[in-house]
C-alpha cells in the first residue's frame, strides 16, 4: 500500500479494500513502454467495444423475444416502436464488426511486433480464448433476429459438427434440442449469446492481469531495461489511447448513422422460411476468411478441421515461431512474409465472399494453404535461417540519439543514462 | 515529464506567480475538460433511458372505445385499458343515492359523488386498489362488497363505496377515475 490518500474515505475504504491502490498501480503509475505506436491503442478499443456490446445487448434484451414466432416481430418492433431502439440496434449490430475489425488488428499487431513470444504465451493464449469466445458469441447473436440468414446461418454452423464420425450427429442434436433448427435452439442461443460476453469479460480480465504482470511488449521488441525507456501509463497513455479512441468512435459512428446495413446482408430481413435456402448464402464478413478454408477443402470433415485448426494453431504459435528476436522491425525476411500472411487473410476473406466454385476455389484454396505453410513450415525455418538486424541497446537510445539501429558492436557498451 | 507532474500537483499556494497562472490555466482545462465529458455522457446514458419507457406501440395503445349498451342496470363490466382492468359499473338509483347520501367531510379521501362521474348512472374506476395494487372484488353480485356496498379488497381488507371511494381499511385514497370521454349515450372512449 505505496499510496497514501489525503481523503479520509478514501482512505479507510484502501486499507480494507484496496481498490484505489489497485486503480494507480495498473492505470495510472504502470509504465508504458515510451515508444509504443497507436497500434497499442487497440486493446483499449477492444475492452471499450466490448462494454458497449454488453451495453447494448443487455437493452436490447429488455424488448427482445426468444421465440420462433415472436424473434422476427420483436427486433422490427425494437426498430420501429422502441424509443431509440434503431439505434441500440444499429451500436450493437455494427459493434460487433467494429468488435472483430479491431481484435483482428490487434491480432496482427502482436503478430508484426511478436508479443507472443516469452514471457507472454499465456497473454496470448488468453488472446485465443477470448477471440474463439467472441466468435461463437457472435455467431449466436446473428441466429436471434431469426431472419434467413440467421436461420441458414445456424444450420450450416451447427452442421459443422456433423462431420465428426460417430459423436457428430448426437452432438448436433444436441446443439438443436430437437430434429432441426427450431425453437429450443433459438432459447439456448439467446441464454448462451447472453452469457459468453461476461465470460469474455472474466478472460479479458486474466488477460489484462497476465500483460501487466509482464508489462507491454514495444515496436522494437526488445525489454525496457530502467525508468528511461518507459512512462506513466497516466497521463501518457490515457491521453493517447483517449484520443486514439475518439478517431475509432468516428469510424464506428460513421457505420452506425450512415451505412448501418452495409457489413450486413439484406436477406436477414426476410423472416426465417425452414423450406427455402436463400441462393447464396454467406456469414458475416469476420468469419470470411474461416468460411473460405472450410469450402476450400474437399471432404466434409476435412474443411471442419481445417477450419478449426486455423484457429487452434494460434495456441501453438509461441513455440512454432523458433526466432529469439520479437520485433518484425529487426526481421528483414520474416517483415515481408508478415504481409503476405495478411494478402493470404483478406484473399481468403474475398474469396469466402464468392461462391465456391470455379477460380474462387482455387484462390481458397491457395490461401488456405499459405496460411498453414507460414504458421506450421515458415515460422519454425526462418527462426533458423533469417539473420536478424542489429537491435537497439535499449528503447530510449535510438529516440534519444538519432535514429535506427546502431551497429553491432554497440551492443557491448554498457546501457547509458538517458 | 517532471514539469508536468508538478504543475499538474500545484494547487498548493505556495507556488510562484508563474506556476499560479498555469495552474489555474489548468484547472480551467480541467474543469472544461470534465463538462465536455459530462455533457457526453448524459447524451450517450438518454438513448439508453429512453428505451426504457413505453414504445411507440405500446402508447398507440393507450385509448380505447367501449360500448355500454349490453351493460343492464346493477350490472358490472370490467375492459382491460393499459394493461391494467378499468371498471364500468351501470350503478342502480340506489346505489347512487347511497353514494351522494354521504357527509363529504368525513370521508378519508373527501370527494362528492358528483365530481366523479360524468353521467351519475356510470361509474367508471382503474379498478386497482390504491392500496398495493390489487384488484378489489364486486364486480359479480355473488362477490363480497364490503359494508358499504361497492368493493371489497381481498388483500388487506380495504373498503370502497358505490362511489368507489375508500371508506375503511388501509387505502390511502379512493379508487382512480381514468380519463374518459362519452361519444355517444352508450359509448365511450377510456384514454
Amino acid at each position: 500500500m505505496a499510496a497514501n490518500y489525503t481523503n479520509p474515505i478514501v482512505r479507510w475504504i484502501d486499507s480494507r479494500l484496496p481498490v484505489f491502490t489497485m486503480m494507480r498501480h495498473e492505470y495510472y503509475d504502470y509504465q508504458m513502454p515510451r515508444n509504443c505506436n497507436y497500434l497499442w491503442s487497440f486493446g483499449a478499443f477492444a475492452a471499450i467495444t466490448l462494454m458497449i456490446m454488453i451495453v447494448t445487448g443487455i437493452f436490447l434484451a429488455m424488448n427482445y423475444t426468444d421465440n420462433t414466432l415472436l424473434a422476427f416481430t420483436s427486433v422490427e418492433r425494437i426498430m420501429r416502436d422502441v424509443n431509440y431502439g434503431w439505434l441500440l440496434r444499429y451500436i450493437h449490430m455494427n459493434g460487433a464488426s467494429m468488435f472483430f475489425i479491431v481484435v483482428y488488428i490487434h491480432v496482427f499487431r502482436g503478430l508484426y511486433y511478436g508479443s507472443y513470444k516469452s514471457p507472454r504465451e499465456i497473454l496470448w493464449m488468453l488472446g485465443v480464448v477470448i477471440l474463439i469466445l467472441m466468435m461463437a458469441t457472435a455467431f449466436m447473436g446473428y441466429v436471434l433476429p431469426w431472419g434467413q440468414m440467421s436461420f441458414w446461418g445456424a444450420t450450416v454452423i451447427t452442421n459443422l459438427f456433423s462431420a465428426f464420425p460417430i459423436i457428430g450427429d448426437p452432438i448436433v442434436t444436441l446443439l438443436w434440442g430437437g430434429f432441426s433448427i427450431d425453437n429450443p435452439t433459438l432459447n439456448r442461443f439467446f441464454a448462451l449469446h447472453y452469457l459468453l460476453p461476461f465470460l469474455i469479460l472474466g478472460v479479458v480480465v486474466l488477460h489484462v492481469a497476465a500483460l501487466h504482470i509482464v508489462g507491454s511488449n514495444n515496436p522494437y521488441g526488445i525489454d525496457m531495461k530502467g525508468p528511461q525507456d518507459g512512462l506513466p501509463f497516466h497521463p501518457y497513455f490515457t491521453i493517447k489511447d483517449g484520443f486514439a479512441l475518439v478517431l475509432f468512435f468516428l469510424v464506428y459512428a460513421c457505420f452506425v448513422f450512415f451505412a448501418p446495413n452495409y457489413l450486413g446482408h439484406a436477406d436477414n430481413y426476410i423472416p426465417a422460411n425452414p423450406l427455402v435456402t436463400p441462393s447464396h448464402i454467406v456469414p458475416e464478413w469476420y468469419f470470411l476468411p474461416f468460411y473460405a478454408m472450410l469450402r476450400a477443402v474437399p471432404s466434409k470433415l476435412g474443411g471442419v478441421l481445417t477450419m478449426f485448426s486455423s484457429l487452434l494453431v494460434l495456441f501453438v504459435l509461441p513455440w512454432l515461431d523458433t526466432s529469439k528476436i520479437r520485433s518484425a522491425k529487426f526481421r528483414p525476411i520474416y517483415k515481408q512474409f508478415f504481409w503476405f500472411l495478411v494478402a493470404a487473410c483478406l484473399v481468403l476473406g474475398y474469396a469466402g465472399s464468392q461462391p465456391a466454385e470455379g477460380i474462387w476455389l482455387v484462390v481458397a484454396r491457395v490461401g488456405a494453404v499459405y496460411y498453414f505453410f507460414h504458421f506450421l513450415i515458415l515460422l519454425p525455418l526462418l527462426g533458423k535461417l533469417e539473420r536478424p538486424l542489429p537491435l537497439p541497446t535499449s528503447i530510449s537510445e535510438p529516440v534519444l540519439k538519432g535514429s535506427g539501429p546502431v551497429p553491432a558492436g554497440a551492443h557491448a557498451k554498457p546501457m547509458e543514462k538517458a | 515529464m517532471s514539469d508536468t507532474t508538478h504543475s499538474a500537483g500545484g494547487h498548493g499556494g505556495q507556488a510562484s506567480g508563474h506556476d499560479d497562472e498555469g495552474a489555474s490555466r489548468r484547472d480551467f482545462l480541467y474543469l472544461a475538460t470534465a463538462a465536455v465529458g459530462a455533457v457526453g455522457v448524459v447524451g450517450a446514458v438518454w438513448p439508453f433511458v429512453s428505451s426504457m419507457n413505453p414504445a411507440a406501440d405500446t402508447l398507440a395503445l393507450s385509448s380505447i372505445d367501449v360500448d355500454l349498451s349490453p351493460v343492464q342496470v346493477g350490472q358490472s363490466i370490467t375492459v382491460t385499458w393499459r394493461g391494467k382492468p378499468v371498471f364500468i359499473r351501470h350503478r342502480t338509483a340506489e346505489e347512487i343515492a347511497a353514494a351522494r347520501d354521504v357527509k363529504v367531510a368525513d370521508l378519508p379521501d373527501p370527494q362528492a359523488d358528483d365530481q366523479r362521474v360524468k353521467k351519475a348512472e356510470w361509474l367508471i374506476l382503474v379498478g386497482i386498489c390504491t392500496h398495493l395494487g390489487c384488484v378489489p372484488l364486486g364486480q359479480k353480485n355473488t362477490d363480497p362488497r364490503g359494508e358499504f356496498g361497492g368493493w371489497f379488497c381481498p388483500c388487506h381488507g380495504s373498503q370502497y363505496d358505490t362511489s368507489g371511494r375508500i371508506r375503511k381499511g388501509p387505502a390511502p385514497a379512493n379508487l382512480v377515475v381514468p380519463p374518459y370521454a362519452f361519444l355517444s349515450d352508450t359509448q365511450i372512449r377510456l384514454g
